[in-house]
This record gives C-alpha cells, structure tokens and sequence, in this order.
C-alpha cells in the first residue's frame, strides 16, 4: 500500500519537474523571449539592454538558468511581475478569491444541471426528453466556449432592457462601478459568467453520465433488485445511481485544474478580475515571470488532482495498488 | 487463373466491408447530415474566390452596414464583406484545424505503435513522456507559445502566420490518440494472425505497418475526426484572444477578437463568424460520433 503511494508520489514529482524543464526550455529558447519587452522600447540603449540581461542573468546558459530558477522557486521567490514590479505569487493570492468564486458556484450549478438531466435521460431512454437533452448536449460540447459568451452579452447586456430602460443584466466587471457592495449586485454580475460555464461544462457530465447510468441499469443486480420488489424509485436512486455516479466524481475531480482554462475566456470575456485575466494580461505584456508562476501553479495542480484521485482509488481498491 | 479469382474475392471481401460500414453509417441521420454539411462548407470555402468579393477590399463609406442583399453578412469596421471575410476565415481555420489534426495523428500513432508493439523499456519511457504531455496546461501553454510566435520574425515566415500555431495545436495534443493506439497494438500484437505472420520471417515494420496499422484504422479515423473538431476550436480560440493566427488574415477565430467594442452598433461582426464555428464543429462532431457507431460496433455512444 505505502510503497504504491511513495511510487506514484515520485512519479509526479518526476513529470512536474519534466514540465517545468519543457516550459522553462521552450520560454527562454524563443528568441527575443525574456527580452522582448525592453527591446521592444526604443528609449533604451544597447548598453542599458545589456546591463538589463546581465541583472536578469540571461548571459548565462539555458540549464544554469534553469538551475537558478528552480533554486529561487523552491525557496518561494517566484520572480517579480515585470509590469507591476509586485511578486508574482502576490499577484496571483490576490486574484485567486475571485476564480474560485466564479469556479464555486459554476461547479455547483453545473451538477445542479448535468445530474438530474443525465439521470432522466437514461431512465427515459428514446423519449422526446431525452432527444432534447442529448441535442442540447451535443450543441453544449461544440459550442465554442467565448463566443457563446459574446451572444450572451448581446442578448441580455446590450438587447433586452430591464424595466428602467437599463440592459436587463451587467456584460462586465465584479460589481456595479460606484455602488456600494450588496449581494443582489454581486448575484447579477454572477449570472452571465456562470450561466456561459455551466452550459458549455454540464453538457459534457451529462453525456457521460447518462451512459455510466445506462450501463448500469442493465447490470444484473438492477433486475435483482426489481425482482425483489423494490420501488422504481429506490432502484434507480439507491442502487444504480450510486454506482453510475463514481466515474463521474473521478472525471470532475481531473477536470477541476481545467475549469481554470475555461475561467481564461470567461474572464476576459466579462472582465472578471480574476486568476485567468491576469494571466491572459501577463502574456499579452510578454510579462514572463507571471506567466511562468501561472503555468507551473497550474501544472501542479493538474499532477495534483491526478495523484490525488489515484490514492483514493487504490485506497478502496485493493487491485489496483498490487498490479 | 489463380491471380483472376484471389483478385475477384478481394474486391468482394473489400466491397462487403464497406457495404457492412455503409448500411451501419447511414442509419445514423444526425452523422450523414454532418458528413453533407462539412462536405459542403469545405467546397463554399475552397471556391471562396468564385463566390465571394476579395475579403480585403475596405470601403469606409460603408462600415457597419447590417446584412443585406448586397453583403449577406453585413461590413464590418472597415466596410469589408463580412460573408468573403468568413469564406476567407474559413479556408485558414479548417487548414490549421487539418494540419493541427494531421500532426497529431502522426505523432500518436506512431508512438502507440511503437509503445505497443515492442514493450519494455520502450514503453515504459514513451508512456513517461505521453503522461508528462498529458499534465500541460495546454491552453495555458499555446496562449505562452503565442505570446512569442506572434512577434517571432524569420526570414521564411511571416510572423503570425497560421502554420507555426498548427504544428504546436498538433504537437499538445497527440496523447489520446497514442493510447488508444497503444492498447489496441498490445491487444493485436498477441492474435493469431500477427503471430503467424512474423512466424513466417516478417519484419517488424512488415508486421506494424500491414498486419497491425489495417487493423486499428478505424479507432484512429475516429479520433483524426474528433479531433479536427478539438483543433478548429482551439485555434478559433487561440486567435480570439489574440495568441494565434493574426489579423489582417482572416480567422473565424480572430475575426471575432475585436467584436466586443462594436456590439452595441453591429452585433452581426459577432454572430456570423462564430456561428461558422460552432456550425462546423458539430457537424464534424456528429460525423465523428457516427464513424464510431459504424466502424466500431464494440463502442457504441448510442446504446
């Protein structure tokens, strides 16, 4: 058991050193790369470039700079945003609260829709409300994610207007500009955002949960289960959902790192002051400590979420473990 | 006279596979439907020239004007065509989406087949690597890639040019397809079949290329499809927030980048490209799920 966690634990630590090998190669190989920002200026000299390149230590080569990075990262100085001079792990604490409220209540939403839905599906296999479902999830998976947001904007932010003559619902921002904080404000900002996520995400659980669902009804113990008597409703809610459900907490807990890249358009989209504008900002200004803190926490917490479904899998699963 | 009748039952045995494919395929309205509808936005796209004016011709006497008969899709900022600028978008989006596929598939299959079929050490690193490429943040990395290629300046390409944004789409997203591709090697490379032919002195590239590769064509038909749809996302993406293909070319993509500012004026800048996306992409998606159905009949998504 033990030897399996240690095993797997190295093993992760070996690929997010491998990633931060690959992205911090591929960042500073690029030519212009680290640079670009200054020589980009023309109010420097070439002697005030190279003492620029010097202080950065770019004359040294890529796997001593490398070394020194990793060095400075493990000790928690993670570089300093090159735009705002402010550490980049600052910066990031400072959007993060933001994300996750967005993420929150999208996660929560998006189960809300994708489970009562997947499991009327497959219960009510072929019928109108399952053809509905189905099409609307297929629509939902090939949606692309930012334009679905831009529609939304030009529907209920620009179109429909409200009784006083406003747009029915706010197209950007946290909070109403000059207003002060109040939950109903904050509740209309939340609206567009989450609904843009939640279609395009619940579209994909739902798909897969009304086949886990649909294999399942047909299981032995299913029919067992019937034949003993049991309600209609107690076969489906206690014995079947129970195990359909499984695989789809595993691929919502792999999914979580990705919501990030999803909060990426929505916040751009709706200027939502959150993990994903920062690092869309930082890449549009080449700000490349930012963006290199933004990758490797990200990249982390996809190793992370992968591992940490591992242990819970092999901890109720003792084949895995001893394969 | 042996030639004539193995020949005669080859195009048999070749013709009632395909039939066998055919009779399964068609049932599946929802994938015919998106065959004829990708079939014909590739033929609108390609004759783009004879269709349409010249998707660059800027007429600033007649910006914003909504759709009509003389501009089907309206103009946009610079009173250019909306519906040659689409035509035009399209022919670079469903390139990159292509070459972003075709890369993809190669590096895939060709890691799965190699992984599968000769195991050990071999796999063992492979699979390292496939987990390593599986673990990027690969939104995160292409906007990161972006960020310099859209500057990057060679002598032999322009910079924000489409084919540097395809190789890297491609080049994130192999891994699926290796595994898959492995897995069906390992499980092939065990049958009867395989094991007489390399019985009879065949060679490793013999044995993976004409007994192997025939026979997991299906699986990876499927998962080119699927995955042209993944690309074409991806790239309109990429090129909306700015990181991929850039303007004056056209995208569906990039087309759509400055659309937000202009809402309130011409909405109609920020419906029809996007549209063209979601259009394609779930036609290609229905395409896909319907070449599952057909060619492989273990993985039915339909039940």
């Amino acid at each position: 058991m033990y030897t399996y966690f240690i095993r797997r634990l190295f093993q992760s630590i070996f690929t997010l050193l491998a990633i931060s090998m690959i992205l911090f190669g591929l960042i500073s190989s690029v030519p212009g790369g680290f640079m670009s920002v200054y020589t980009e200026r023309s109010d420097y000299s070439p002697e005030d470039l190279a003492r620029i390149r010097a202080k950065l230590g770019l004359d040294d080569p890529v796997p001593v700079r490398y070394l020194k990075w990793l060095g400075n990262m493990l000790k928690g100085d993670w570089g300093n945003s090159i735009s705002t001079k402010r550490p980049a792990l600052e910066e990031i604490a400072d959007r993060l609260p933001n994300t996750m409220l967005l993420m929150s209540i999208m996660l929560v939403t998006t189960l809300l829709v994708a489970v009562p839905l997947g499991i009327l599906s497959a219960v009510k296999q072929y019928t109108w409300l399952d053809h509905i479902s189905t099409t609307l999830a297929f629509a939902g998976q090939s949606l692309p994610v930012f334009w679905f947001g831009l529609l939304l904007i030009i529907i209920f932010a620009v179109t429909l207007k409200g009784a006083d003559g406003k747009p029915l619902l706010p197209g950007s921002g946290m909070y109403t500009l000059g207003e002060e904080f109040s939950l109903a404000d904050r509740i209309k900002h939340l609206i567009l955002p989450v609904t843009m996520l939640t279609f395009v995400s619940a579209a994909g659980y739902m798909r897969y949960l009304r086949s886990s669902m649909l294999d399942v009804i047909n299981e032995d113990y299913i029919r067992t289960a019937r034949a003993k008597g049991a309600k209609e409703r107690i076969v489906i809610y206690k014995h079947a959902l129970r195990n359909a459900i499984i695989p789809l907490v595993t691929l919502v807990a792999l999914d979580l790192p990705s919501l990030f890249g999803g909060a990426l358009f929505t916040e751009t989209i709706f200027a939502w002051p959150g993990g994903g504008r920062l690092y869309f900002n930082a890449a549009l200004k080449t700000d490349y400590p930012l963006v290199m803190a933004v990758l490797m926490i990200e990249s982390a917490l996809i190793i992370g979420s992968n591992l940490l479904v591992d242990f819970v899998y092999a901890a109720l699963d003792p084949r895995i473990r001893l394969s | 006279m042996t030639t004539t009748l193995s020949e005669n039952s080859r195009t048999l045995r070749e013709q009632s596979l395909f039939m066998f494919f055919w009779a399964r395929f068609r049932k599946h309205r929802m994938a015919l439907a998106g065959g004829a509808v990708t079939i014909l936005i590739i033929l609108l796209v390609a004759f783009a020239p004879f269709i349409s004016a010249d998707p660059m011709d800027q007429d600033l006497l007649n910006r914003f004007k909504p759709p009509s008969a003389d501009h089907w899709m309206g103009t946009d900022d610079l009173g250019r065509d909306m519906f040659a600028r689409v035509l035009y978008g399209g022919r670079i989006s469903l390139t990159v989406g292509l070459l972003a596929m075709g890369v993809s598939i190669l590096l895939g299959s060709i890691i799965g087949l190699v992984s599968g079929y000769y195991g050990g050490m071999v796999d063992a690193v492979l699979m390292r690597i496939t987990e390593v490429f599986m673990s990027i943040p690969s939104l995160f990395v292409l906007i990161a890639l972006g960020m310099f290629l859209r500057t990057l300046d060679l002598p032999f390409l322009k910079p924000g040019s489409f084919l540097p944004i395809s190789l890297v789409i491609g080049a994130l997203s192999w891994m699926g397809t290796a595994r898959l591709v492995r897995a069906s090697t390992l499980e092939l490379r065990e049958r009867e079949f395989v094991q007489a032919s390399r019985a009879l002195g065949a060679t490793d590239s013999h044995l993976l290329f004409l007994r192997i590769l025939p026979n997991i064509a299906s699986p990876i038909i499927v998962s080119a499809t699927l995955g042209l749809a993944g690309a074409i996302i991806s790239e309109s993406g990429l090129s909306y927030l700015g990181f991929g293909v850039q303007l004056p070319t056209p995208t569906w993509g990039n087309m759509l980048s400055n659309t937000q500012s202009q809402m309130t004026t011409a909405p109609w800048t920020a419906i029809f490209p996007g549209l063209m996306i979601f259009i394609v992409v779930i036609a290609i998606n229905y395409l896909g799920d319907g070449l599952r159905d057909a060619l492989d009949p273990r993985h039915s998504s339909r039940k």
